[in-house]
C-alpha cells in the first residue's frame, strides 16, 4: 500500500515536470523575437509571406493565446512534437530514430563513470594521506575543470591521429556491412572513446563525492567498534563502510543524470555520433526551432523517467527511505 | 584576520589565486598587450607555436594570433563568469529567502519551481534559450543564470530555515522590525560564507558552460571567446592542433584556479570541517 501511494506521488511529480517542460516550449516560441510562425518554419527574419500566412492558420496563431495552449499540450501530449520543415519530416520520428544512440552513449558513460568513479574514491579514502591518494584526488581536480568536448578532440588527436587505435567519427564503419557479431563488435569499438570522454568529468565528480562519503562514514561508531572487535580493514571497508557510503553517491549519480544527457550534446558533436545530441546541433545550424525544442522536451522526459526509476530502486535498497522524502 | 591566515595555509588556494590573478591581469591588459583586433589577421597564416617569436602560440587559417584570441578570450570568460554568477545568486537568495523565511505554502511553491528547474537538463536548456534569443552576451549571460541559480536557491533557504527560529531573531521580531528587514540585516549576514563558496565554484562552472555553448558556435560573434576558437579550430585538428590545444590549456586551467579558491574559501569559512579532509 504505501508502495503504490510512493508510486503514484513520484508519477504525478514526473508528469508535472514534463507537463512544465511542454509549457515553457510553447512560451519560447511566443518570447522568441519575430514571429511565432516564422519561428516554427525555422524562417529567419523575412521568409516566404503566404508560407507563413498558411503556417499561422495551421497553428492556430490567430487564435487567443491559452487555445493556442490548449491545442499544443494537446498535440505534445499525442506524440505529435511538431513538423521540421528543414527536413520534411515529422520531429517524433526524426527523434526516435536517434535516441537509442544516445541512450546507448549515456548509459555506457554513466556506468563507465560510476564503477570507475567509485573504485577510484573508494581507493582514495581507504590510503587516505598517501601518494596514490594525492595522484587520484589530483586527477579528479583536473578533470573536474576540463570542458567535456576539448577532452574529446584531445582524445581524437591521440588516440585516432597520433596513435591510430580508435576511430574518431561515427558509430560503425560505414560501408563495412558488419553483421551479428562482428557489428557489435565494430560499434564497441566506435563507443570508446565518446564514453571514455563523455565519462571522465562526472568519474571525477563521483570519485570525490565517493571518498567524501566514505571518509565521513569511517569516523562513525559502528566501524570503531568493528576496527575493535578485530575485524581484518579490507572487509571493514568492504562491509561496513562501502555499504553505508555508497548509497549518497547513488543518488547524487540519479539527480546528475540530466547533466550527462546535456554533455552528450558536445561528444556526439565531437564525434558525429547519431543521437539525439548530434540532432540538436544540426538543429542549431539550421535554425531548425521545432526540432530543438523536440530534443528539450526529449531530453527533459528521459530524465525525469531516469530519475523516477532510481527513486524506485532506491527504496528497494535501502528500505528505511519513506514516502516523503 | 583568523581567516585570512587559514587561507594562506592552503597550497592548493594561493596556487589558484595566483593563477587567477595572472589571467585577471592577461584580460585587462589585452588591448594594451594586443592593439590590433584579435579578428584581425596579422601574421602568416597557419605558423605553428614558437615558429615565429612575434606569434609565441601560432596563428590560425587567417593568420590572427592564437596569443591574441586567448587574451581577449579571457575577459569575456571571466566577464561571463562573474556576471551570470551574480544574477544567478540575486535570484537564489530572493527566492530561498522568501521560501526559508515565510515556509508553509510560499515554501512549497517556490521549492516545486526550485526542483523543477533542477531536473530539468542545464545544458540543454542553456542552449535552447541562447538559440532562440538569438547568440549575445546578454542572451548568454541571462542564459547561465537561469540554469544555475536552483542550487543557490536550496541552500539559502536551509540557513533561512535553521536561522529563522534562533533567539536573535525572534528579539528582532519582538521588537518589531518588518519581515524584510530581519532577512536582509539579521538573517542574511549570518548566512553569507557558504553562500560565497557556493558562489565561487559556480562562477567556474558557468566559465565552463559558456565555453562549451560557443564551441557550439552560441557565441556571441563580437567577442573572441576560447570555446569559439576550440569550435572553429575543430575541422583542423589533423593539420593544426596549436589551434584547440592552447585555447582548452586557458580553460582548464582558469577554472582549475577558481575551483581550488573555492575549495580553499571553503576550508578557510568552514574550519570545523578541516577534519574531514584530511
Amino acid at each position: 500500500m504505501k508502495t503504490l501511494e510512493f508510486l503514484i506521488q513520484r508519477l504525478a511529480k514526473a508528469a508535472f515536470v514534463v507537463l512544465g517542460v511542454v509549457i515553457l516550449n510553447f512560451l519560447l516560441i511566443q518570447l522568441a523575437p519575430g514571429d511565432p510562425a516564422a519561428v516554427l518554419a525555422g524562417e529567419a527574419g523575412a521568409g516566404d509571406e503566404q508560407f507563413i500566412a498558411q503556417l499561422r492558420a495551421q497553428f492556430g496563431l490567430d487564435q487567443p493565446l491559452y487555445v493556442q495552449l490548449l491545442s499544443y499540450l494537446q498535440n505534445v501530449l499525442s506524440g505529435d512534437l511538431g513538423y521540421s520543415y528543414r527536413n520534411q519530416v515529422p520531429v517524433a520520428d526524426l527523434i526516435m530514430e536517434r535516441l537509442p544512440a544516445t541512450l546507448l552513449l549515456t548509459g555506457s558513460a554513466f556506468l563507465f563513470s560510476l564503477v570507475l568513479g567509485i573504485v577510484l574514491g573508494v581507493l582514495a579514502a581507504y590510503k587516505r594521506g598517501s601518494l596514490g591518494d594525492s595522484l587520484i584526488m589530483t586527477g579528479a581536480l583536473i578533470f573536474y575543470a576540463t570542458p567535456l568536448f576539448w577532452v574529446a578532440l584531445m582524445a581524437v588527436l591521440v588516440f585516432s591521429i597520433h596513435l591510430d587505435w580508435l576511430p574518431p567519427f561515427d558509430m560503425e564503419s560505414i560501408g563495412a556491412g558488419y553483421t551479428g557479431w562482428a557489428r557489435v563488435m565494430d560499434i564497441a569499438h566506435h563507443l570508446v572513446l565518446p564514453t571514455v570522454t563523455l565519462g571522465l568529468f562526472f568519474t571525477a565528480v563521483y570519485t570525490r563525492l565517493t571518498r567524501a562519503s566514505m571518509l565521513e562514514v569511517m569516523n562513525l561508531d559502528f566501524v570503531k567498534t568493528a576496527r575493535a572487535k578485530g575485524v581484518p580493514k579490507g572487509r571493514i571497508i568492504r562491509r561496513h563502510v562501502l555499504r553505508n557510503a555508497i548509497l549518497p553517491v547513488f543518488t547524487f549519480a540519479s539527480v546528475q543524470a540530466g547533466q550527462l544527457v546535456g554533455g552528450a550534446v558536445l561528444t556526439e558533436t565531437v564525434f558525429a555520433w547519431p543521437g539525439i545530441g548530434r540532432l540538436m546541433f544540426d538543429a542549431l545550424m539550421q535554425r531548425d526551432y521545432p526540432v530543438l525544442l523536440g530534443v528539450f522536451l526529449v531530453t527533459a522526459a528521459v530524465v525525469v523517467l531516469v530519475n523516477l526509476v532510481a527513486d524506485l530502486l532506491y527504496r528497494f535498497v535501502d528500505p528505511r527511505i519513506e514516502t516523503a522524502g | 584576520m583568523s581567516f585570512l591566515r587559514r587561507y594562506a595555509q592552503n597550497v592548493g588556494a594561493l596556487i589558484g589565486l595566483a593563477i587567477l590573478v595572472v589571467v585577471v591581469l592577461v584580460a585587462l591588459a589585452a588591448p594594451v598587450l594586443y592593439p590590433v583586433s584579435p579578428w584581425q589577421g596579422v601574421g602568416e597564416p597557419l605558423l605553428g607555436p614558437f615558429e615565429d617569436p612575434a606569434y609565441p602560440l601560432g596563428t590560425d587559417l587567417l593568420g590572427r594570433d592564437i596569443a591574441a584570441g586567448i587574451a581577449y578570450g579571457a575577459r569575456v570568460s571571466l566577464l561571463i563568469g562573474i556576471i551570470s554568477t551574480a544574477v544567478a545568486v540575486v535570484i537564489g537568495v530572493a527566492l530561498g529567502a522568501l521560501a526559508g523565511f515565510y515556509g508553509g505554502r510560499v515554501d512549497d511553491m517556490l521549492m516545486r519551481f526550485t526542483e523543477f528547474f533542477q531536473t530539468i537538463p542545464a545544458f540543454a536548456m542553456a542552449v535552447v534559450l541562447v538559440a532562440i534569443f538569438s547568440p549575445n552576451i546578454t542572451s548568454i549571460t541571462l542564459a547561465i543564470a537561469v540554469v544555475s541559480w536552483p542550487p543557490v536557491a536550496r541552500l539559502v533557504r536551509g540557513e533561512f530555515l535553521s536561522l529563522r527560529s534562533r533567539e536573535f531573531v525572534q528579539a528582532a521580531v519582538v521588537v518589531g522590525q518588518t519581515g524584510p528587514r530581519i532577512m536582509a540585516t539579521q538573517i542574511l549576514p549570518n548566512a553569507i560564507s557558504p553562500i560565497i563558496v557556493t558562489a565561487s565554484l559556480m562562477v567556474a562552472t558557468a566559465i565552463l558552460t559558456e565555453s562549451s555553448l560557443s564551441f557550439l558556435g552560441l557565441g556571441d560573434r563580437n567577442m573572441m571567446s576560447w570555446g569559439f576558437m576550440i569550435g572553429a579550430a575543430r575541422t583542423m585538428l589533423r593539420e593544426a592542433w596549436w589551434l584547440s590545444v592552447f585555447p582548452g590549456v586557458a580553460i582548464l586551467v582558469t577554472v582549475l584556479a577558481i575551483n581550488l579558491i573555492g575549495e580553499g574559501l571553503n576550508d578557510a569559512m568552514n574550519p570545523h570541517l578541516r577534519g574531514r579532509k584530511g
